[in-house]
């Protein structure tokens, strides 16, 4: 077997089998909170006969690693279960809010992941030099505004004093690609100026590091042109470091932009989340923590992978 | 003159300092160097660490590395003044009419990209040639240069080949834009005698057949001799000699050419095997943990007291292995070693006190074989402290006395090794290995770091302390002149196994076996004509078989 392949299978394999941990993890997490959910349904005026019927009704009195296994047989089918607060299937519910997530996050990580590679490449060029000290200085006051004063502040000059994008950002089923294009534009600057610095930063250092090696100067001593020399021959040997940040800010665009959707009332899953975790809702809570988890481990698969590709000795072995 | 290439006038090259605490200041490296240099001939650059020798190759491509300004004199290519010019002008000279070959190509060359691509390139960029007519004349080149399957060499990346191979790649990247010079910047140092041989006689018939011209540097004076017409011989950035190879070599002026020419001729005698045995080691078969081939394979050897046993081998021959396995750091497989009359224990960390301390080492980098943030004092007074529970002013006299030893007297013992020359710093292990007054030292290559005439100070006194201490090395090198300068038996090592073991005069006397007679037949002699002799001589008997 060609040793990339192995390795490959090795890291989803890997992935595969975290996944499964943090499943445990979840349904141990919201075992361990107190009450139940038959008390959560019926209310504190509950007789315990109800209580009772409820229970086993629900299967709640079985032990918790059938139950585990109950759940875990669903979710292998698409089965998420039903949400408490409005007994509505879950996995329709959250189909259309993980889609609206997702098209946010990719239209974001769609900017994001060349602008922060490019921004990173001038720094890089123009290291210690006016654009460098720039970008920087931007980049570093943008990352640390946090994202709700962001938002207003984009909302109040771009949607009220120069109305170029709405400032509520619902976007419906009904509604074109372009007219959701526009919709999201506000959120989508929040998202792409919190996250930009790190890749950026991340790629700058990793060029940096890689403009000290002999074939850098090698690259000098052709005559080569010093965009070319960053571009063609210091990238490809940073790929790595670079693309594990991006991973990692792409993860935040799915699990972590509950604040700008609520700013920007955007029907995401970090609004459902939220929604639900204030109605106890437990099989929602854990519908969308093994959701999340999936991105997480997911995407960072996908990190390991392309830094394993990028590494011409696993590529081509001797 | 119409095919005057190179002409440097009273070039000065300057950096700045950057001393802890003090402002910086600028400190001149190269000073009133003047040198020219014609179509198609060689100018050798020879020198010491430090004595400039790169700096002004690279300022033939108006190059500084780091810091590095070129801030006085003239550098004319063509007779075009570059010194001061331009990015642009500058682009269009570097890698187009003048290239660059570097002492690492392991290093000097992308690991993420083709070979092909890197070697092309220049010609591309420059818009010189097609990529069919550049691909054409790197394979042409490959071929020349003797790298095998030139046609497909170039779809292989870097670390699919191998240190020799790549030094030729980086010729022939050199070579495939047509320059009119190449700067060759110490290209054969880093490899093995037997690879050095060949890959110099490539690049010498490279040069002859393209009629480039050549800036060859290097810290070897025999290596130069066989490839230069002229050579410049330079010391803390001066020029001190100047004149043809012939000259040089046979008849030099000066008296720091005169010790270049005649370094590596310490004469040593081989001491009569009469002293008892300190070490023996014994049908040891070795191979590091998640390996499967063995690293060692039945090796015997003996050590008598007092007396230097030269281990010499090429990289990978297992040599550093041994001492692995003799100082307990790698545990063999099979064998035993006896030390002193007394079965050594497999593992150091099992081994008692004195066993420890009667078997000391001393590194090839000295630099890294002491704590940067500790002084010469307490660097000395370590073993001192731990063997032998010495304590203020005693261990402090120890230490001066163990200094004076060393040729290095007062004022040493509370300096940083940051303070030191490289010599210095090996004097200083040195004597921190005799601290502890061990029976036996292993010397991992600890002269193949330094200049050679710094290296001849260490070997002599290394020889001199086994005179007074009555000490016994084991002494590894891959370099065959310090065998001969030091060694009373030699063991040659090849792929792990003791392919030649005996006295000093029987090891060295014919008749040889194959790999010793290639061995010591690639060892450049200080004197022209010799690698066309080697290589003529090679070839007779290449097809007499």
């Amino acid at each position: 077997m060609h040793p990339v392949l192995k390795l490959v299978t090795q890291r989803v394999a890997l992935g595969i089998l975290l996944l499964l941990a943090v499943s445990v993890l979840i349904f141990a997490g919201t075992q361990i909170l107190p009450g139940d959910v038959a008390q959560a349904i019926l209310g504190q005026q509950a007789t315990p006969q109800a209580l009772a019927n409820l229970r086993a009704q629900m299967g709640l009195n079985q032990p918790a690693y059938i139950r585990y296994f109950q759940w875990l047989f669903g979710v292998l089918h698409g089965d998420l279960g039903k949400s408490l607060a409005n007994g509505q299937d879950i996995a329709t519910e959250i189909g259309g809010r993980l889609a609206n997530t997702l098209f946010l996050a990719g239209v974001s990580a769609a900017i994001i992941a060349p602008l922060s590679v490019l921004l990173g490449l001038v720094s890089a060029l123009y290291e210690g030099r006016w654009p460098d000290k720039v970008l920087s200085a931007i980049t570093l006051a943008t990352v640390s505004l946090p994202e709700f004063l962001l938002g207003y502040i984009l909302m109040f000059f771009l949607a009220v004093e120069y109305p170029i994008a709405p400032s509520v950002s619902t976007v419906f089923d009904s509604m074109s690609f372009w007219e959701k294009l526009h919709a999201v534009t506000l959120p989508v600057m929040v998202l792409v100026l919190v996250s930009v610095g790190h890749t950026m930063r991340m790629t700058r250092a990793a060029i940096l590091n890689v403009m000290q090696s002999a074939y850098i100067e090698t690259a000098e001593l052709k005559g080569l042109r010093p965009f070319r020399i960053i571009w063609r021959h210091a990238f490809p040997n940073a790929i790595s470091p670079i693309v594990n940040v991006l991973m990692v800010d792409l993860a935040y665009l799915v699990v972590g932009v509950v604040v700008t959707e609520v700013v920007f009332v955007y029907p995401g899953m970090g609004q459902y989340l939220v929604d639900h975790v204030a109605k106890r809702d437990v099989p929602v809570v854990q519908a969308v923590g093994l959701i999340f988890a999936a991105v997480y481990i997911g995407l960072n698969v996908v990190a390991d992978v392309v830094s394993i590709l990028a590494n011409p000795r696993l590529r081509h072995p001797k | 003159m119409a095919d005057l290439i190179l002409d440097i006038r009273n070039l000065k090259i300057e950096a700045t300092a950057y001393p802890p605490g003090e402002p910086p200041q600028d400190i001149v490296i190269v000073d009133g160097v003047s040198l020219t240099l014609e179509k198609g001939k060689v100018l050798g650059l020879i020198g010491e660490s430090g004595a400039g020798k790169s700096t002004i190759g690279l300022s033939a491509m108006s190059y500084g590395r780091g810091g590095v300004r070129l801030t006085g004199g003239e550098v004319r290519l063509g007779g075009q003044e570059i010194r001061a010019a331009g990015p642009r002008a500058l682009r269009a000279i570097r890698g187009d009419r003048v290239t660059y070959v570097a002492q690492s190509a392991a290093a000097a060359f992308n690991p993420a990209k083709r070979l092909m691509d890197q070697v092309i390139e220049t010609s591309l960029q420059h818009g010189l040639s097609t990529r069919a007519e550049a691909e054409k004349r790197a394979v042409m080149l490959f071929a020349k240069l003797g790298l095998p399957n030139p046609e497909s060499f170039g779809n292989r990346y870097p670390h699919q080949v191998s240190g020799g191979q790549l030094q030729r790649a980086m010729t022939a990247m050199a070579l495939c834009p047509k320059p009119d010079l190449v700067i060759f910047d110490e290209p054969t140092t880093a490899l093995d005698v037997t690879t050095q041989i060949d890959v110099l006689a490539a690049i010498k018939e490279a040069i002859r057949d393209t009629g480039v011209a050549a800036l060859y540097i290097t810290h070897d004076l025999a290596v130069v001799a066989q490839v230069s017409d002229d050579i410049l011989v330079l010391r803390h950035g001066k020029m001190v000699e100047k004149g043809s190879a012939d000259q040089i070599i046979n008849a030099p002026r000066e008296a720091y050419t005169k010790a270049l020419v005649s370094v590596r001729q310490i004469e040593h005698p081989a001491k009569p095997a009469t002293s008892p045995v300190v070490l023996s080691v014994d049908h040891v078969t070795a191979r590091y943990r998640g390996t499967h081939f063995d690293v060692l394979k039945d090796v015997t050897v003996e050590l008598r007291q007092g007396q230097t046993l030269a281990v010499v081998g090429e990289s990978g021959s297992g040599k550093s292995t041994l001492a692995r396995v003799i100082t307990g750091l790698l545990p063999p497989r099979s064998g035993r070693i006896r030390f002193d009359g007394r079965d050594l224990t497999p593992a150091f960390a099992n081994r008692t006190r004195d066993d420890l301390r009667e078997l000391q080492m001393i590194y090839q980098m000295a630099d890294v074989a002491m704590n940067p943030r500790h002084t010469v004092g307490t660097i000395i007074g370590r073993p001192l402290e731990f063997y032998f529970g010495l304590k203020g002013e005693g261990k402090r006299r120890r230490v001066q006395e163990l200094l004076d030893e060393i040729e290095m007297g007062k004022g040493f013992i509370d300096r940083y090794p940051a303070e030191l020359s490289g010599g210095q710093k090996q004097r200083v292990c040195i004597a921190r290995a005799l601290a502890a007054k061990p029976k036996l030292i292993i010397c991992d290559e600890v002269t193949s770091a330094l200049d050679p005439l710094v290296a001849d100070g260490i070997l002599k006194l290394l020889l001199n302390l086994q005179k007074v201490e009555g000490v016994a090395y084991l002494f590894i090198t891959h370099d065959l002149a310090t065998v001969k300068a030091i060694a009373d038996s030699i063991a040659v090592m090849y792929r792990g196994e003791v392919v030649r073991y005996g006295t000093k005069t029987e090891v060295l006397a014919p008749p040889f076996d194959d790999y010793t007679d290639l061995l010591l037949s690639s060892v450049p002699e200080m004197r022209l004509g010799w690698l066309e002799e080697v290589i003529a001589h090679r070839r007779m008997e290449a097809a007499g078989n």
